[in-house]
């Protein structure tokens, strides 16, 4: 040691010390990370386990075939086919507002607008899906049932035409955001060779980006759908509560989601059928919307991988 | 003949043309026109909550409990129940979110068990909230016996925000230049110490934006704790957080059962009586109004930090 130090160094025991601190808190971060998987394990778990009694008592094949769902009457039958009807049909008409507003908004924030009000208008729009969904639901009932009641005399008060316009509105934003962010994703110069050839910049979009872009606006969509199909409190208070199959919008069906809430509004005891059927209901909810989340997240994927 | 001709082909490209400049025109104009119908129903929703909600928007009805008589109910019970829910929230959501974030950003090897992790916080993010009532339902309730309790709506909201905390905790991590973590290497900090005394200060503004507009998100939840069996009828507060003997903190409240704002903006809503849509528009005009405040400061915490660091 030629020179010493103007500060002496710690004794030795105290990096040991410090070094064997950070280890501890690496574990608590970890298990802090862990509960993500745990509570995807848990949502299976009981998802599986409160469905099992259901399924001893209601045979798959009756679940998936029967075209009534009755389960707190009498003579209880338990077809899940109208609410996935009704989930269904309300998930088509958002998607009806939501795609084409949102793939027009998305194309217009990503190659029109310019920097300044993009960077103003991005945060104003998220603001939409921030709105709760029961102030949608209100939206739903009380103003867009009266006002389409005009344009279509004899639409009842419940129906899953105004619940699904309204959940369209509410995705508007996702399906703007993720579509957007795969059509920026899209290489400067593709635009600037289309440029080049003499394109207008709604050639270039149409032709160039949009393509450039599908398997993201893809993407967006599926998430849109999977939020649709999701959605709980516009159906609850604006399609109606009793389970119709039907693929008539204009008609009152309730969806999976509405039938959950309308039996934990009442009080079932803990084991009856049931609290059970609102399991297994879940249960085909969840995994509808896996089916759609993996296809989205395989697709965003795949458009990340193409440039 | 052949000047004629060319003339022609000349008029016929800039037809053409001015026919596609056109189209992008009207293209912007749609764009423009979709765009702020968009806004313009959020203005239009806010509008309409207000003037429905009018007559009911004053005192008494932030100080009265729910009733039957609709121009007696108020939101006593609601708020105070949404304040305690969200206080669980934040304080199990905030530490849990941030750490796992920390984890999978500073700490997490690059193998599958990272990946595992990494591809569970998105696909949560996927879940509908009322999978997460469901659970809440089976676990919360009655597997750990918590009851139709205040803990247990605020955990369920708490795993149901988690995916929005991790989320925008890396991605302020993330923003933090390479060159400050290893400026704190080279003097010889920890891990640890690196993210600690830097890593953390600097993302701070985005990881408070990312609680602010996960509480935001909470707030209005509906679905969730309707399953776990909030009461829509509730004409007493929890106990008190705070009592006369020490140490002066009582938790006895958490174990209380509980009604909320959306709850008790749905309970009206469903009514057939239209003297109740009154209430029901005052109440989410007050819980629009919360949201709407709760993104706008988040929206303003996100823009001063950003101007006040200059790497």
């Amino acid at each position: 040691m030629a020179t010493t130090p103007s500060t002496p160094l710690p004794p030795r025991s105290s990096i040991g010390s410090r070094h064997a601190r950070d280890r501890v808190i690496e574990a608590l971060l970890l298990a802090a990370g862990l509960v993500a998987v745990f509570t995807t394990l848990a949502i299976v778990f009981v998802l599986v386990y409160e469905s099992l009694p259901f399924f001893d008592h209601v045979s798959v094949a009756d679940f998936l075939t029967d075209t009534m769902w009755t389960p707190l009457f009498a003579e209880a039958r338990f077809g899940i086919l109208p609410l996935v009807a009704g989930t269904l049909v309300t998930t088509f008409v958002a998607l009806g507002v939501a795609i084409p507003a949102g793939t027009i908004i998305a194309i217009y924030l990503s190659e029109f607008a310019p920097f300044k009000l993009r960077e103003t208008i991005k945060p104003c729009l998220e603001l939409l899906g921030a709105v709760p969904t029961v102030v949608y639901g209100y939206f739903a009932l009380l103003v867009v049932t009266p006002f389409l009641q005009q344009l279509i005399p004899g639409l009842p008060g419940f129906n899953m035409l105004s619940a699904g316009l309204v959940i369209g509105i509410m995705i508007i934003p996702y399906v703007a955001s993720v579509s957007e962010d795969a059509m920026r994703a899209v290489p400067g110069y593709m635009r600037e060779g289309s440029y080049a050839t003499g394109a207008t910049r709604f050639q270039t979009a149409v032709r160039v980006v949009v393509p450039g872009a599908l398997s993201g606006i893809a993407a967006a969509y599926i998430l849109g759908i999977s939020r649709a199909v999701g959605e709980t409190m516009v159906v609850a208070i604006a399609a109606g509560l009793q389970p119709n199959l039907t693929w008539n919008p204009t008609e009152s069906a309730a969806t999976i989601t509405a039938f959950i809430v309308q039996v934990s509004l009442g009080d079932l005891p803990h084991g009856s059928i049931g609290y059970q059927s609102i399991f297994a209901a879940g249960l085909v909810l969840m995994l509808m919307t896996l089916v759609f989340n993996i296809a989205g997240f395989a697709l965003t994927r795949r458009f990340r991988e193409a440039y | 003949m052949s000047a004629v001709t060319a003339d022609a082909a000349i008029s016929g490209i800039r037809r053409d043309v001015s026919r596609r400049k056109l189209l992008d025109q009207l293209f912007v104009i749609l764009g423009l026109i979709v765009m702020f119908s968009s806004l313009a129903i959020l203005v239009f929703l806010f509008a309409d909550l207000v003037s429905d909600g009018a007559p009911r928007l004053n005192w008494d009805f932030v100080t009265s409990y729910a009733s039957r008589n609709a121009e007696r109910a108020g939101i006593l019970a609601a708020w105070v129940g949404t304040t305690l829910i969200m206080i669980v929230t934040a304080f199990v959501a905030m530490p849990v979110g941030v750490a796992a974030a920390i984890y999978l950003e500073e700490y997490a090897p690059k193998n599958w068990f990272t990946a595992i992790i990494e591809i569970n916080v998105t696909n949560l993010a996927g879940v509908p909230s009322i999978i997460y009532g469901l659970l809440a339902l089976g676990l919360f309730v009655y597997q750990f016996n918590l009851g139709q309790s205040i803990a247990a709506a605020g955990l369920t909201l708490a795993l149901l925000i988690l995916p929005i905390v991790v989320v925008a905790t890396r991605e302020a991590l993330r923003a933090v230049p390479r060159a400050i973590r290893e400026a704190a290497y080279a003097l010889g900090a920890t891990r640890w110490e690196v993210t600690k005394d830097h890593v953390l200060p600097y993302s701070m503004g985005g990881i408070l934006t990312g609680m602010i507009i996960g509480l935001s998100r909470a707030i209005g939840e509906t679905a969730p704790i309707i399953t776990i069996g909030a009461l829509s009828f509730i004409a007493f507060l929890p106990q008190s957080p705070f009592s006369s003997e020490f140490p002066f903190l009582s938790f006895a409240w958490l174990r209380d059962s509980f009604t909320a704002m959306p709850i008790q903006m749905f309970n009206w809503v469903s009514r057939p009586d239209p003297a109740f849509h009154a209430n029901a528009a005052a109440a989410g005009a007050i819980l629009l109004g919360m949201t709407l405040m709760m993104n706008g400061i988040a929206i303003y915490v996100r823009f001063r930090y950003r101007k006040k660091i200059n790497w």
